[in-house]
């Protein structure tokens, strides 16, 4: 088992390698310090160039134009030939396929497999050199922003799980409070979609963390749909998580009836996108180790669920 | 199963970006309810609908759910795409209907999500049975 996560670890880490091949951009890639030359240097001269900036070939520039490009390849043909006399115009390719500083980076990966070269210059839409672009870059580029988004998802992680533990008094209750705006189907849930990725990286047991979010989420869709908004409120404690829905308006006339699994009173267009079935409710309570429904009509209804972080408290539905 | 082997035999397109279909899916449910994708899946389930509003990836991520079929043809909305990718849940296309994209998969060896306490508890109450 342990082999197996590891494995699907690094499936993980791989794919995220392909998406940041369409994220990035040349730019964020390149080197934008450019060493160019001008077409009447010398083989020789080129040579020192070479050396004393520790690089592999450069852009040709000539009145501020890009006119070709010069390479160690180049540079050991002149020098086998004998003629490192001659000028880098006579000796260099003549091309100009270039990048542009706004292209993803898979563009680039294409282009070196495609054309075989060993760097490209990198223009802007201007037309401007402004950096160049070797394969080693892309490979640093990738390696760097890994490194990067790991440490910072660590670091939360880390941070978030050792709250508790780093904070000393003799209880301690966090705090979160989401707002939810009635009728607004377009953000419903993201409520929810916070508070589940704030408790994972408080640490919590996945499966807990899972209860959690679809009895908020439920009682979210339920405040969207039937008031003009309120709020979310999670109170987590290392023993146990306390959820508030809270709302004003217009509240429940019967709730032993709405906790009926199949009564609803839900319109039209709410069954159309797949709620309002009189289920929510229900669905609550099997993820609630204890539940509590008030509602007065014309002043709001508040719902509390409780659920234990400490296993073995209930028997769990869901396994 | 993974996701490469769902598209062969439901016969299906992929629709999200950057999608893993290397992807590991352990067993399937299929449903129109949200309600029921909350209560009636695990984690790691193939979700089977054939709605395609976004509150479909928002009752996804809640559930723990990484990647849905569209059954019936239905191609979703740009919005529960991009909702979809925001969130790295894939989406997928099947042509044919719920019961036989489902029937395809279960075929296949793609098991359901089982049987679940509150299935039972309305069965022992109607019927009397254990």
């Amino acid at each position: 088992m342990a082999v197996n996560a590891a494995f699907s670890e690094r499936k993980r880490e791989i794919t995220r390698l392909q998406e940041l091949v369409y994220e990035l951009r040349v730019r964020d890639a390149m080197t934008s310090k450019v060493i160019t030359v001008a077409p009447q240097t010398t083989m020789a001269e080129f040579r020192e160039v070479l050396r004393a900036n520790r690089i592999s070939g450069t852009p040709v520039v000539e009145g501020g134009r890009m006119v070709g490009i010069i390479s160690i390849e180049d540079l050991i043909k002149a020098l086998a030939a004998g003629e490192l006399n001659a000028t880098v115009g006579e000796k260099m390719t003549p091309r100009t396929v270039t990048l542009y500083e706004d292209d993803p980076l898979i563009h680039a990966v294409g282009k070196f497999s495609s054309l075989g070269y060993g760097r490209f210059p990198v223009i802007n839409r201007q037309g401007d050199l402004v950096g160049i672009l070797v394969q080693g870059d892309i490979v640093r580029a990738l390696l760097r922003r890994m490194e990067i988004e790991y440490h910072e998802e660590e670091v939360r992680r880390y941070r978030a799980s050792h709250l508790f533990e780093d904070i000393l008094a003799d209880q301690v209750t966090l705090h979160l409070r989401y707002r939810v705006v009635g009728g607004d189907f377009e953000r419903a849930g993201e409520a929810s979609s916070q508070l589940k990725k704030t408790l994972s990286r408080l640490g919590i047991n996945p499966r807990i963390v899972r209860r959690v979010a679809i009895a908020a989420y439920e009682a979210e869709m339920n405040i969207v749909i039937y008031t003009d908004g309120g709020e979310i409120v999670a109170e987590v404690t290392p023993i146990r998580i306390h959820l508030e829905a809270i709302d004003h308006g217009p509240g429940i006339p019967d709730i032993q009836k709405a906790m009926e699994p199949g009564f609803s009173t839900a319109p039209e267009w709410v069954r159309e996108m797949g709620f309002g079935a009189g289920m929510g409710l229900p669905n609550i309570q099997a993820c609630a180790d204890e539940m509590v429904l008030e509602s007065t009509v014309g002043v709001g209804t508040t719902l509390k669920v409780i659920i234990y972080l400490t296993s073995g408290r209930r028997a769990s539905t869901d396994t | 199963m993974k996701l490469r082997d769902v598209l062969e035999i439901v016969e299906g397109k992929v629709i999200s970006r950057n999608t893993n279909l290397d992807l590991e899916v352990k067993m399937g449910c299929g449903a129109d309810l949200m309600s029921d994708v909350l209560a009636f899946t695990h984690e790691g389930t193939l979700l089977m609908s054939g709605l395609t509003n976004p509150q479909v990836v928002r009752t996804a991520e809640m559930a723990g759910i990484q990647a849905i079929v569209f059954v019936r043809g239905k191609i979703p909305p740009p919005e529960t795409v991009a909702l979809a990718e925001e969130k790295g849940i894939a989406l997928l296309a099947s042509k044919y209907t719920m019961f036989e994209t489902c029937g395809r998969l279960y075929r296949a060896g793609l098991p359901s999500c089982g049987l679940f306490e509150t299935s039972l508890r309305r069965w022992r109450e109607f019927f009397g049975e254990e």
